[in-house]
């Protein structure tokens, strides 16, 4: 590796350095947002708990099926939280007007997005971690105790929701803050889709093929052959990583592409309406 | 070989859709010069600017800033340029020093600590450095935002009103400020401005600008000679109220 190389990855690494402190400082700095991050996921998972308790109580397949809900509900709100905490970063900096002084620094377009993708994790795991820990004590259910499996569910569902925040960026980039409900809503356009809460055989077969287009249909399919079956699916998990890395990249050179046409535009310099 | 101008700006034209905003407009930036682009509100400075900054991408002709053009070639100059604009603000939330420990890991500033305490010299913002940014007045985060323009050192400078919605007073001190570090740095600044006092008091030249078009471009005294005026501002309103032909020729 030449000198000048590992120069420019160290200045790169800098820059990422630079906007994940931008916005731990901003986290830091500002309870609301940081309580804003963790209470939607517990109310959540708290009500669909107690849902499946009184269910599980009443019906013995859903005795069997312990943990079904709940493990729905966290898993979904990987993929949401990821996605949020990804396009709230983003909003941030349009919010503060900021855009600008980001757009003329030596701040590469892949590097604030890896910035971003990285706040999404530490955003996350503020939401998620205490969520889950609840789980336990409330439900006694470990999300924990999948394992491996737990692994392969997140970076699935940690993928496709960056594909969707990176997408949805570049629309602010692009059209301004008129979009910025897409950033809010665009994922609830999965949730019936991807069979958040049932099984993909529950659509009418013409829909389950726009279901299996999605990665996330793999990963909640997956999580109920493990919870119901005790059956890791590598298949499932395989064809999600597969589906993730061709929306990962459309969306990249989405996101490149709306930022080139916003110069042509000339939509970086307002951040409004 | 001869060294690249600091910033050229060769046959530049930008069309929004149908309406052109810049109609072709040259002009070429000496070393070390201090130069106003004035125009009224969509003379097309505004475009101009945020092109020469890598922001907008020309529909022809050739911008280019250190030799490198712009904004194809801009990760070979943007650690050597900054900006400051009161339409563009650091994160309010932060306190002054995180701004300017972020903007300078952003540029790269070796180091930093010793570059923040010097900004906070300079600047008078010693005592601000840990408030938040939000919490200063108009006049302080003006500052804040000028600190931020200066934290890499940069060799082209772009201020777009730097001193817009201050008192006379600061407004004063910031342009004695920017003075000193351009004659200090040898840097290269273009400014957008309303405010001909402080246009007067800083630039060496003057570029006028009309519907996408320069209209008058030379140094202050013989713009004043020539449109027998004894103002910038007089010679502003000439240009701006199409009276710049009669002015000139009344003068002639």
């Amino acid at each position: 590796m030449s000198v000048a190389y590992k120069s420019a990855v160290a200045s790169s690494a800098r820059r990422i350095s630079a906007m994940m402190l931008r916005h731990w400082y901003l986290l830091r700095s500002s309870w609301p947002r940081l309580l804003d991050i963790a209470y939607w996921p517990t109310v959540q998972m708290v009500t669909w708990g107690f849902l499946q308790y009184y269910i599980a109580s009443n019906a013995g397949f859903f005795a069997r099926a312990g943990g079904t809900f709940i493990g729905a509900v966290l898993l979904w709100d990987i993929l949401f939280r990821g996605q949020l905490g990804f396009s709230v970063s983003f909003l941030e900096e349009m919010w503060a007007r900021n855009l600008g002084n980001l757009m003329i620094s030596p701040l590469r377009p892949i590097e604030f997005v890896a910035a971003l993708m990285i706040m999404s994790i530490v955003r996350l795991a503020i939401g998620m971690v205490p969520v889950t820990l609840l789980a336990i004590a409330f439900f006694g259910f470990n999300i924990y105790s999948l394992g491996l499996a737990l692994a392969a569910f997140f970076a699935n569902l940690i993928l496709t929701s960056w594909s969707v925040g990176i997408l949805v960026s570049g629309v602010l980039l692009r059209n301004g803050m008129g979009a910025e409900s897409l950033a809010w809503t665009l994922m609830f356009v999965l949730m019936p889709l991807t069979c958040v809460y049932y099984p993909v055989a529950t659509l009418p077969s013409w829909l389950q093929v726009v279901s299996w287009s999605l990665p996330p249909t793999y990963v909640f399919e997956g999580m109920r052959a493990l919870v119901i079956s005790h059956e890791f699916r590598a298949d499932l998990m395989l064809q999600a990583c597969a589906l993730n890395a061709v929306y990962f990249s459309a969306a990249v050179v989405s996101f490149l592409q709306l930022l080139k046409s916003a110069r042509r535009q000339g939509s970086l310099m307002q951040s409004g309406e | 070989m001869p060294q690249s101008p600091p910033i050229a700006v060769e046959r530049f034209v930008k069309i929004y859709k149908t309406d052109p905003a810049v109609d072709g407009i040259s002009f070429t930036l000496a070393p070390g010069s201090i130069t106003a682009l004035l125009g009224g509100n969509g003379a097309g400075k505004t475009t101009t600017i945020a092109t020469i900054m890598g922001l907008i991408t020309p529909t022809s002709g050739r911008v280019t800033v250190l030799g490198a053009e712009m904004p194809r070639q801009r990760y070979r100059v943007l650690q050597r340029m900054n900006f400051e604009s009161p339409y563009v603000e650091v994160p309010m939330r932060l306190t002054v020093r995180q701004n300017l420990t972020v903007f300078g890991k952003l540029y790269n500033v070796d180091d930093l600590r010793k570059r923040i305490a010097e900004l906070g010299h300079e600047l008078d913002l010693a005592d601000l450095l840990d408030r938040p940014t939000g919490n200063l007045s108009a006049g302080q985060k003006t500052r804040v935002s000028l600190a931020k323009a200066l934290i890499n050192n940069p060799d082209v400078l772009l201020l777009d009103e730097p001193t817009a919605s201050l008192d006379p007073d600061t407004a004063d001190w910031v342009r004695g400020r920017l003075e000193r570090y351009c004659r200090n740095r040898h840097a290269t600044v273009l400014l957008a401005s309303h405010n001909m006092t402080e246009v007067e008091r800083l630039c060496d030249r003057v570029i006028i600008m009309k519907r996408g078009r320069i209209e008058d471009d030379d140094i202050p005294a013989k713009l004043l000679k020539r449109y027998g005026r004894r103002t910038l501002e007089e010679v502003f309103l000439d240009v701006a109220r199409g009276n710049g032909g009669e002015a000139r020729e009344a003068a002639q």
